[in-house]
């Protein structure tokens, strides 16, 4: 990776803490901290269950709100502020501006779901007072969550290199929706015909599919992930944000920025 | 005071004030509101419906749904209300979201399987709910254990349970007492001895506190039952040789040669009606007993013991 990259990444890193993106650290610990101690009170037998199934999803959600949310500004930010102009009027080619952006909200949100992870397992250590060897499968499905984040940082930058924030935010949301029914989406398309199938096939495809990265329930009932899905989900999850990430800089490239 | 120091104080006391209005308001809508309506709306009715909205997040949901119809109960129990019209479709929205959910049909079934007050008195719908949890998850004995008991209990379907006992104890790693339930089921389904037996099982094999505390207070009304059995079976045979009731049960005591008044398990002696009937003195503390109660008796709130009875 090129130094240029490493510096807008970085940058973008630095601007994400700035505008106080880890306080929702804060609402994650209350969030699980509050459900360790209250759900033992007010259900039966779930308390662990709940810490992971709660714990996961809140690290699920809260990152997909943030990739969206400053994923389709880093883009129409900089052009608003002027801020773009300054830092292409420099030895840095377009591609590499949406490859840092990419990384550094990437890595804001690997920081972001470490701390979040480690508040898991705190909770969890709380309720069970012990971990036991099945627990640590919770870290394949905050890896997945990981993945999951790649491909909406991606999608929110191509969103965002052709479009306002309101309908890139509209959008990548809508992928988001649309990607944890893709496997419902393919059933449709089994049961259509002729040129129908091909299409809807296509587009059940072409869609995210974020079904296959949700391991939450699994991990919870100690069930066992296994290696090839691993393998897999890891390829997949590179080439779909790859493949968004090359689809934002071929826009960008040729966007006038006049 | 500055202008601002003003503000601040003035917002400040403005805020305290309309938050503890507002709770204050919130508490009168509560008792104003028909309760009825709030615990017996199920906006979302198809599991389905529930599965897709929770956008592949369904371990969550599910626990929340789980949370939901154990407090359904739990408050309509507490209430002794007779109806739980909710409480299946809330457990099988449960359990079609995560159907690895085992607390769900453990003590769903439980919830569902006793006539109220003490369930929902719908066994047929506890029996479908274990049934779906045994085909997803076909290893876990303990769903054999849970539906044959309801056979048992509820529909006292002795040839039924002793079924789905012999089928639990082929599971891998089942408990060895199933292949004793099944056998005992099948010989002598009606006997005391039967009853015990199955509840110490289920007091011995769980380590949950609600479980435990629910087979303690089948013991304690087991031997309840047993003892209001004998002792009119005393009464019975006293009536036919004196031709008269005994005055009291130190009659009986004495025709018996008793060292005194059989006791329940909490030591109080029982009782004799002037009518002939052995009767329990405080029936609320046994909230299983089938026996020994007055003519008209309607259960009290719930109570709960701690000892095992000596049998």
């Amino acid at each position: 990776m090129s130094a240029r990259i490493i510096h807008i990444a970085s940058n973008t890193f630095r601007e994400a803490v700035r505008d106080r993106v880890l306080y929702n650290l804060i609402a994650f610990a209350v969030l699980l901290s509050g459900a360790a101690i209250f759900v033992g009170q007010i259900s039966i037998e779930i308390e662990r269950l709940v810490v992971i199934n709660l714990g996961l999803t809140a690290v699920s959600l809260f990152g997909v709100v943030i990739a969206i949310f400053i994923g389709i500004g880093l883009v129409s930010k900089e052009i608003e502020k002027r801020t773009l102009y300054t830092v292409l009027s420099r030895p840095v080619r377009r591609w590499e501006f949406i490859v840092g952006k990419f990384f550094g909200l990437a890595g804001t949100l690997v920081v972001n779901t470490f701390f979040m992870g480690i508040g898991v397992f705190g909770a969890l250590l709380y309720v069970a007072h012990k971990f036991s060897g099945s627990d640590a499968r919770i870290l394949i499905a905050l890896y997945f969550i990981v993945l999951q984040f790649l491909i909406i940082c991606a999608l929110a930058l191509l969103f965002s290199s052709f479009s306002s924030p309101l309908l890139s935010a509209i959008f990548a949301f809508s992928l988001f929706i649309i990607g944890s029914f893709a496997d419902d989406l393919r059933g449709f398309a089994g049961l259509t015909h002729g040129m129908a199938r091909w299409i809807a096939t296509g587009a059940a495809y072409l869609v995210p599919n974020f079904s296959a990265l949700n391991v939450i329930s699994a991990v919870a009932h100690e069930q066992a992930i296994g290696s090839q899905l691993i393998l897999q989900n890891t390829l997949y999850a590179l080439v779909y944000a790859a493949m968004a990430l090359s689809g934002a800089v071929l826009i960008f490239e040729r966007r006038n920025l006049k | 005071m500055s202008s601002r120091q003003r503000t601040t104080v003035f917002a400040a006391a403005v805020l305290a004030l309309s938050m503890a209005s507002s709770v204050l308001l919130l508490h009168h809508i509560d008792e104003i509101r028909p309760r009825e309506i709030v615990d017996d709306t199920l906006y979302i009715a198809s599991p389905k419906l529930v599965e897709r909205a929770s956008l592949g997040f369904n371990g969550l949901t599910a626990c929340i749904y789980w949370t939901r119809a154990v407090q359904y109960f739990g408050h309509r129990h507490f209430l002794r209300e007779r109806s739980y019209n909710e409480l299946a479709p809330l457990l099988e929205i449960t359990t079609s979201l995560d159907p690895q959910l085992l607390p769900a049909y453990q003590f769903g079934a439980n919830f569902l399987a006793p006539a109220p007050p003490n369930g929902a008195g719908q066994p047929e719908r506890a029996i479908r709910l274990i049934q779906y949890g045994i085909q997803h998850n076909p290893d876990n004995w303990r769903m054999y254990y849970d539906l044959g008991f309801i056979y048992y209990t509820e529909l006292k379907d002795y040839k039924k349970a002793a079924e789905v006992f012999a089928q639990g104890s082929k599971v891998p790693n089942a408990h060895p007492f199933l292949k004793i339930l099944a056998a005992v089921m099948a010989e002598h389904a009606e006997d005391f001895n039967t009853a015990r037996l199955l509840w110490s099982a289920a007091y011995q094999s769980s380590g949950e506190t609600n479980i435990r505390q629910n087979a303690l207070e089948h013991l304690r009304a087991i031997q309840v039952d047993e003892d209001v059995t004998n002792l009119q079976n005393a009464v019975t045979g006293f009536v036919q040789q004196n031709g008269r009731i005994p005055t009291s049960l130190w009659e009986i005591a004495a025709a018996q040669h008793l060292r005194g008044i059989p006791v329940d398990p909490d030591g109080v002696p029982y009782e004799l009606s002037l009518d002939g009937q052995v009767l329990v003195a405080n029936p609320d503390d046994f909230p299983f007993i089938t026996k020994g109660t007055p003519p008209g008796y309607k259960p009290g709130a719930p109570k709960f013991h701690t000892k095992l009875p000596a049998s």
